[in-house]
């Protein structure tokens, strides 16, 4: 080749490297491949030919042309998913060369700075969930649950798992499919209608001695917090199992952790924290475990330590590394590799960037934006929420009318509403999930309120 | 060349702990002058929440904004990576991340987009999504591509899985083994025994390829499928690999393709020619997408014939101009994860490829080839080196030398050179892996460093090995010019001092620690 290829500088040095290597041709260095496996001309992929920096522009401002981003109001779709405010040096930070471009920190010495920023935000969330153990990421909030589903029945060699039936549909999925091969049973405790919070008294017919762990989402997938986290602890530890608790990271600004009512594995899906919304992903899977020798052993995915260098000073490495697939193969805790390591970073920073103080003011903020959506929304005849449950951000909504032609003339009016959840054959096709965030002003939610009195009449 | 060592920065930051203060922030809540008024019209948060209230904020240090600017950039001079120096981790493919990708993702908004947001709205990115699944498909020869899997372990698990409900389905359920060669990466064994299989070791034979024999005699009732890369990870083509794919598919069994090491085989040889039925890629590694210390990643999942059904839902399908999510499952075997995938690193992948084309991605894998064995060159013949496995035999995109006689001879250990390397201000390669060679140093340069890079490299790793024979305690003394210096691992992990959080660390100073 005589002309360049992009991000191939040794094509320039080619000749003379095959002289060295005492080849007359590359493929030579293909000798071994047998011949009909070898494709003779280079597959039809991208655009036909190389396309320049200039062009590449063009073609992801012709792509952008065709996708709406709704910022007039942002989106006030719930679903384990909202908009949230990324401070800006969050993404300044992470496009630094030395994180984006680094590989899992297997040589320490070289990588302290990457093992530290990891080493706090594992800390960071330890003291937000007031859980001692923390790794360094899972792929996403889904992800997290169905790695506490396995190590609970590790932990326990039981063979059960009980789901709260308001999870996210996604993570039930999600959830089903990772235990597939394990032959699990999988059982669900129903919710009450009254409150969208698990029933307490069908407790006994789901709970027993071979339950490895009770999963629970608090707030639910329908934004409801359950009422008591630590009677729901109390019963599953009486039959031996582990409590599974799905929190939202915010709202532990201003409610209590999920270490002081006696979970012993939090998950949740860290996207709030600094990420944005990438179209779903990535995201970050946040696992934090209560302090148990046996437990630590069992913890899926790299864990950072806090150690120390040959001359005593303060260091950082990847600890408990004989769990690990590289080294334990078809016997580790779990196969994870890669994970969202920068993503983990963005959380670091952004919770730190707020401190404990802002952390508290968020939350209530947060708080206070989406109880006044509710308030709005009940004025013009919307139930919301459904339930006589604590919310947080998000909550669910019925409608007098079907939801989804009301759904469809906000978008005409440039506004994303809710998320209708007859998608997941919820509901009876009037309820769609809404959130408030920091990101939507007082102006911004009377916006929607005045648009749907103009679309429901 | 003569004059100062290199030196990394040496910060000795303290931990934000030690410079924040939980009562400080310096943030703005956005709109916070709405929120008093709420707060008159709706009542306090705390009285609502009543026993679910937390009563105290969170103790976490606040940094003001020029604090944590600092702290980080702090931290990132004392971290290397692909932009640093070069990066020859064998089996991980650091190849160069083109800064245009990263500015094309930012300038798409795609943070901005909310993932239920209706398909109406994200036409765009769908049909950027669309034509990445059809090129992954033609580059691997397969029919169909899952964009859902977040890294490479989560696509073997949807592989894994594929294969065992594929068997379930047609009352095959005894079929219970699945094949891995003892050279495999660790996620296969842990990948398949995550979808239930037991794992059966296949031993590598003195080429370096799989031994036919040890999977002639594997081969049964029970058989699954077998877990292949290819190129192996000693950088070895399985030139026997058409014969290996009969032997399995006539046993009843399926062949699951790695795709963490097509990068020396992309757009020359595709998976699906070679009789793979299901593959998986890691679009951070092959298609350039940045590794980010770790992730984020992303690891799509393809099938070919009646494997396409199973693969994880929802897959991207068009109707006329119409691109939507089609979520139907009549076998899939559901979701590997929420929404649809690492969609950032995914694009960063699509504009890899549109970048380059056929001709270009050829050219790449080319030159990482022509790359490895110039290295071979460079160092073959070191004293205290050796290249175990079919020494003359050309390698792909990796080659794995030993430091075995290095080792006897003088004590020096491939961690030793490993930290050595550190020493000179570039990173070392994969080390004790594969699990079947001895003192093993697997490189990989891909096609991002130029021959003097290489060069440079290699006189480095020459000049330690000599050193080894003067002067082994220096060398066992290593690094010296990182940020710290060798870090103690017994330290880390014993049971009476293994700290996996700061508060973990409080806990023990106050006595607290159960």
């Amino acid at each position: 080749m005589d002309k360049p290829v992009h991000w191939v500088p040794g094509i320039r040095d080619r000749v003379r490297q095959l002289e060295a290597i005492g080849v007359s041709s590359v493929y030579e260095l293909y000798s071994d491949v047998p011949r009909e496996l070898l494709l003779d001309r280079a597959p039809s992929v991208g655009f036909g030919r190389m396309l320049s920096e200039e062009e590449l522009r063009r073609l992801s401002r012709e792509i952008s042309s065709s996708n709406t981003v709704f910022t007039g109001p942002p989106p006030f779709t719930g679903g384990g998913w909202c908009p949230h405010w990324v401070p800006s040096i969050v993404d300044y930070i992470v496009s630094r060369g030395e994180f984006l471009t680094a590989y899992t920190p297997y040589q320490p010495e070289i990588n302290q700075g990457l093992l530290q920023a990891l080493f706090e935000y594992q800390s960071l969330i330890a003291d937000l969930t007031e859980l001692e153990i923390v790794n360094a990421s899972l792929y996403d909030g889904s992800t997290a649950a169905a790695e506490a589903a396995l190590m609970a029945l590790r932990v326990t060699r039981r063979k059960k798992i009980v789901l709260s039936s308001t999870l996210h549909p996604e993570y039930i999925d999600v959830i089903k499919t990772w235990l597939y091969g394990k032959g699990v049973e999988i059982r669900f405790i129903p919710r009450r209608e009254d409150t969208y919070q698990v029933d307490t008294e069908s407790l006994d017919e789901h709970i027993d001695s071979n339950t490895a762990a009770v999963i629970v989402a608090s707030p639910n997938f329908y934004g409801a917090f359950e009422r008591d986290i630590g009677f729901l602890a109390d019963q599953v530890h009486h039959h031996g199992g582990l409590l599974v608790q799905v929190f939202e990271p915010l709202s532990l600004g201003i409610v209590k952790p999920p270490g002081r009512l006696g979970v012993d594995i939090a998950v949740a899906e860290g996207q709030p924290l600094g990420l944005g919304m990438n179209y779903g992903g990535p995201g970050l899977g946040i696992m934090a475990v209560r302090w148990d020798r046996k437990l630590l052993r069992q913890v899926p995915g790299r864990i950072i330590g806090l150690t120390r260098d040959a001359e005593g000073e303060r260091a950082f490495t990847m600890i408990l590394q004989a769990r690990e697939q590289h080294i334990r193969r078809e016997k580790a805790t779990s196969n994870i590799t890669t994970n969202e390591s920068l993503m983990a970073i963005r959380a670091a920073i952004y919770l730190t960037l707020l401190g404990g103080e802002g952390l508290r003011r968020l939350a209530r903020s947060i708080w206070l934006r989406s109880h006044y959506l509710a308030k709005r929304l009940r004025e013009v005849g919307v139930e919301a929420p459904v339930y006589s449950s604590e919310f947080f951000k998000e909550f669910l909504a019925r409608f007098q009318k079907p939801y989804a032609p009301i759904h469809r003339e906000l978008l005409r009016r440039g506004i994303l509403g809710g998320l209708d959840v007859s998608r997941y054959g919820a509901g009876s096709g009037r309820e769609a999930i809404f959130c408030a965030t920091e990101v939507h002003s007082k102006k911004d939610i009377d916006t929607l309120i005045n648009t749907l009195v103009e679309i429901m009449g | 060349m003569a004059g100062r060592p290199w030196r990394q920065a040496v910060w000795r930051e303290p931990l934000v702990y030690e410079i924040g203060d939980p009562g400080y922030t310096g943030f703005i809540t956005p709109y916070s002058e709405d929120d008093a008024l709420l707060e008159a019209e709706l009542g306090s948060p705390e009285k609502a929440l009543g026993e679910l209230a937390r009563g105290e904020a969170p103790p976490l240090p606040g940094l003001a904004e020029n604090q944590a600017v600092r702290h980080y950039t702090r931290l990132t001079q004392m971290s290397y990576g692909v932009d640093t120096g070069p990066v020859p981790l064998g089996s991980c493919t650091m190849k160069y991340n083109p800064r245009i990708g990263e500015e094309l993702v930012s300038a798409m908004s795609v943070h901005l987009l909310h993932p239920y947001q209706d398909e109406d709205t994200v036409q765009g990115l769908m049909r950027a999504l669309w034509l990445l699944e059809r090129w992954l498909a033609e580059l691997t020869g397969m029919d169909r591509c899952s964009l859902q899997p977040p890294a490479g372990a989560a696509g073997e698990l949807a592989g894994a899985l594929m294969i065992r409900k594929y068997h379930v389905d047609r009352g095959e359920a005894s079929r219970d083994e699945m094949l891995v060669p003892d050279s495999a990466h660790g996620t296969n064994p842990a990948s398949a025994a995550m979808a239930g299989f037991r794992v059966v070791k296949l031993p590598t034979g003195p080429e370096g390829t799989v031994d036919m024999d040890a999977l002639e005699e594997a081969l049964g009732e029970r058989t699954a499928g077998i877990m292949l890369t290819n190129p192996n990870t000693l950088g070895l083509f399985e030139d026997r690999i058409v014969e290996i794919a009969e032997k399995v598919h006539n046993a009843g069994g399926l062949l699951y393709y790695d795709g963490a090491n097509l990068n020396g085989i992309m757009g020359l040889i595709r998976p699906g020619d070679m009789g793979f039925d299901v593959v998986h890629l890691n679009i951070h590694k092959t298609f350039a997408a940045p590794h980010g210390g770790g992730g984020p990643g992303a690891g799509v999942v393809c099938a070919k014939g009646s494997l396409v059904d199973y693969l994880p839902r929802p897959l991207i399908e068009r109707r006329g101009d119409k691109y939507y999510w089609s979520y139907d499952c009549d076998k899939c075997i559901g979701r590997v994860r929420a929404f649809y995938g690492n969609i950032v690193p995914l694009l960063k992948g699509f504009f890899y490829i549109a970048a380059l084309g056929g001709e270009g991605l050829r050219e790449s894998a080319i030159q990482s080839v022509v790359n490895t064995n110039y290295f071979i060159r460079l160092v073959r013949g070191a004293k205290g080196l050796e290249i175990p496995y079919s020494p003359e035999r050309p390698r792909k995109h990796e080659v794995v030398v030993s430091v075995k006689p290095l080792q006897r001879e003088t004590g020096v250990s491939a961690a030793d050179v490993a930290k050595a390397l550190l020493d000179r201000g570039l990173h070392a390669p994969t080390i004790y892996f594969p699990l079947i060679v001895e003192e093993a140093l697997m490189v990989e340069f891909t096609e991002s460093e130029p021959a003097s890079v290489i060069e440079n490299y290699a006189a480095a790793l020459r000049e330690i090995l000599e050193e080894a024979y003067h002067n082994p305690a220096a060398l066992k003394d290593a690094p010296r010019n990182t940020a710290v210096r060798r870090v103690d691992d017994v330290y880390a992990n014993h049971p009476k001092t293994v700290t996996p959080s700061y508060r973990v660390y409080r806990l023990r100073q106050a006595g607290l620690l159960r």
